[in-house]
């Protein structure tokens, strides 16, 4: 099992999470969050006092998946949330050593 | 005059809706999130505690009966309107809401910082002697209005050059923001900062055309024929100037940084209000959009000036009312027409330097006296009960601090710990039947949400 996890711009997470619906996927926990990487932040005015915000408003997904999904999922993600532009996100993956569902205590790969 | 009575009915209405919520909204929005209440609630406090000081002895020592000095009236004479007719009444309450919304003003330079016992307490004493001298001196004909009667229509140095220095002074002896200039400290709701503006603006109708001064005074013809032009003239120049003032301001920071902003809209507008506050009555169409457009630029020029200057003058009550108010008062003096209701010529209408002069010495008198009062109240409260919260405080968010609340609860886990959670200390009225760390979800019932 492994956890995908992606930050991408709010805007494609639609695209996004239509791709992974496609692919049969049956959900994800996304969370708004904020931060920056090589696209810096942006320059905001106001009564001409001129703020560098430095954190970006971005959306992050977290996935768990089978192994046997991992690259699959990770292409979607990657292909639905590119713009070619900078600021486009990231997507890293990490081993889960387990998993359990709350309702039934199924674990692992059941529980996915 | 049954029309006029009306009105002033309504006026006095708008212009009370200027200072709450129509300021508070303007200035919330522009606060922090952690001291957006802190903000309105200044405007609040500030309208119930002048409002009853206006009423107890401002009323007597603006307008009473016995001047003393050319400074002020006797504040006892008509202590608690003794002795004011039930007719006079809607006019006392008119001039209360001018009273209040100048104290509102000054809150905007001393943002996120200040124990409201400090506001409470510098309130009675700035309106008895800052506010209800000067409007005494400029409307109560005292010292300006014998010495230098210039044209103030509805308040540009009673109430913006005022407020404006007033706010600068306080700036100044209470200190910034923690994180002044290094941090950034942006508005958190652009939204209710445009609105606030909108609602200035609607009320400001209030403020200037309800300012008519009838000549005669008869109550018949010749009331009515003063009325029935003299309100198309204020209500006109208080449109065209704030229109012009909005598209001035945006075109000087659209050139200065590149963008046309709504918190530039905003203040674009209430800048041409402040500057036509003197002038409505005072100048024509040409004038009124000429004022507009020099104060919009002016202030959109000024407002980034104290950075500079390292003073916190927090949303500009300077670089917007004090400069809007100079900016209006001053060009009277260019731009004053003797067609308009106050019927002078200033310099540009051939009546040569003798409406400037009179402009420029109301001007001066109001900021010296401003200063010089707010100066020293502040400085007395500085040393005495202290004007600002603790750092942590203040760092923590002033809302918490002086008020216990917080204005936005947007998250799942603040929200539910509202609800019997540990966080329930107390038994206030909203405490639930529900025994303390119950599920909250098992809390409310239908039909028992009494």
């Amino acid at each position: 099992m492994k956890l995908v996890t992606a930050v991408i711009k709010p805007h494609k997470w639609e695209d996004v999470r239509s791709a992974l619906e496609g692919f049969g996927l049956t959900g994800m926990t996304v969370s708004e969050v904020s931060g920056y990487g090589r696209q810096k932040g942006h320059t905001e005015v106001y009564r001409g006092a001129e703020y560098d915000i430095a954190l970006v408003p971005k959306v992050k997904l977290e996935i768990v998946v089978d192994d046997m999904d991992v690259d699959a999922v990770a292409d979607l993600i990657v292909k639905a949330a590119q713009t070619g532009r900078i600021g486009d996100g990231k997507v890293w993956i990490s081993p889960i050593d387990g998993v359990i569902r709350v309702r039934t205590g199924d674990r692992d790969e059941s529980a996915i | 005059m049954d029309g006029y009575y009306a009105w002033m009915l309504m006026a006095t209405a708008m212009v009370l809706m200027m200072t709450t919520p129509a300021l508070a909204l303007f200035y919330g929005g522009m606060a922090r999130a952690k001291s957006v209440l802190n903000m309105m609630m200044m405007s609040y406090v500030a309208l119930g505690v002048v409002g009853l000081v206006f009423i107890l002895w401002g009323w007597s020592a603006m307008m009473g009966p016995s001047d003393l000095g050319g400074i002020i009236a006797n504040p006892f004479s008509l202590f608690g309107l003794r002795g004011v007719e039930p007719g006079s009444f809607v006019g006392v309450c008119f001039q209360m809401t001018f009273a209040v919304i100048t104290a509102a003003l000054i809150s905007g330079a001393i943002a996120d910082r200040v124990k409201l016992s400090a506001w409470v307490v510098f309130l009675p004493i700035w309106i008895t002697l800052s506010y209800l001298p000067i409007a005494h001196m400029v409307w109560g004909g005292g010292f300006i209005a014998e010495h230098f009667p210039a044209q103030d229509y509805a308040g540009g140095t009673v109430v913006h050059i005022n407020a404006g220095v007033a706010g600068g002074v306080l700036a100044l002896i209470i200190g910034k923001r923690i994180g002044f200039g290094k941090e950034p400290m942006k508005p958190h709701n652009l939204t209710l900062t445009m609105i606030g503006a909108g609602l200035l603006w609607f009320g400001w109708y209030g403020f200037n055309v309800g300012s008519i001064v009838f000549a005669a005074g008869d109550g018949g013809a010749k009331d009515t024929a003063q009325f029935m032009t003299e309100t198309g003239v204020t209500f006109l120049n208080t449109t065209v100037a704030t229109m012009a003032a909005m598209l001035a301001w945006l075109l000087v920071e659209n050139l200065l940084h590149g963008k046309a902003t709504s918190l530039g809209a905003a203040s674009g507008i209430v800048s041409g209000l402040v500057a036509i506050t003197p002038a409505a009555g005072a100048v024509d169409l040409v004038g009124a959009i000429v004022i507009g457009m020099v104060s919009g630029a002016a202030c959109a020029y000024a407002v980034g000036l104290k950075y500079r200057f390292g003073l916190d003058d927090s949303f500009d009550v300077v670089g917007v009312h004090l400069v809007g108010g100079i900016v209006g008062t001053v060009l009277i003096g260019f731009l004053s027409s003797s067609k308009a209701p106050g019927g002078v010529d200033g310099l540009f209408y051939g009546g040569g330097l003798t409406s400037l002069g009179h402009q420029l010495g109301a001007v001066a008198v109001a900021i010296v006296w401003s200063a010089f009062f707010t100066a020293i109240i502040g400085f007395a409260i500085k040393y005495t009960i202290g004007w600002r919260i603790s750092e942590e405080e203040e760092i923590e968010g002033i809302d918490f601090a002086e008020h216990g609340e917080a204005a936005y609860d947007l998250h799942a886990t603040s929200a539910a710990r509202g609800l019997g959670g540990p966080a329930l200390v107390g038994s206030g009225a909203l405490s639930p039947k529900a025994p303390v760390g119950a599920e909250p979800s098992n809390n409310i019932k239908e039909g028992d949400q009494s």
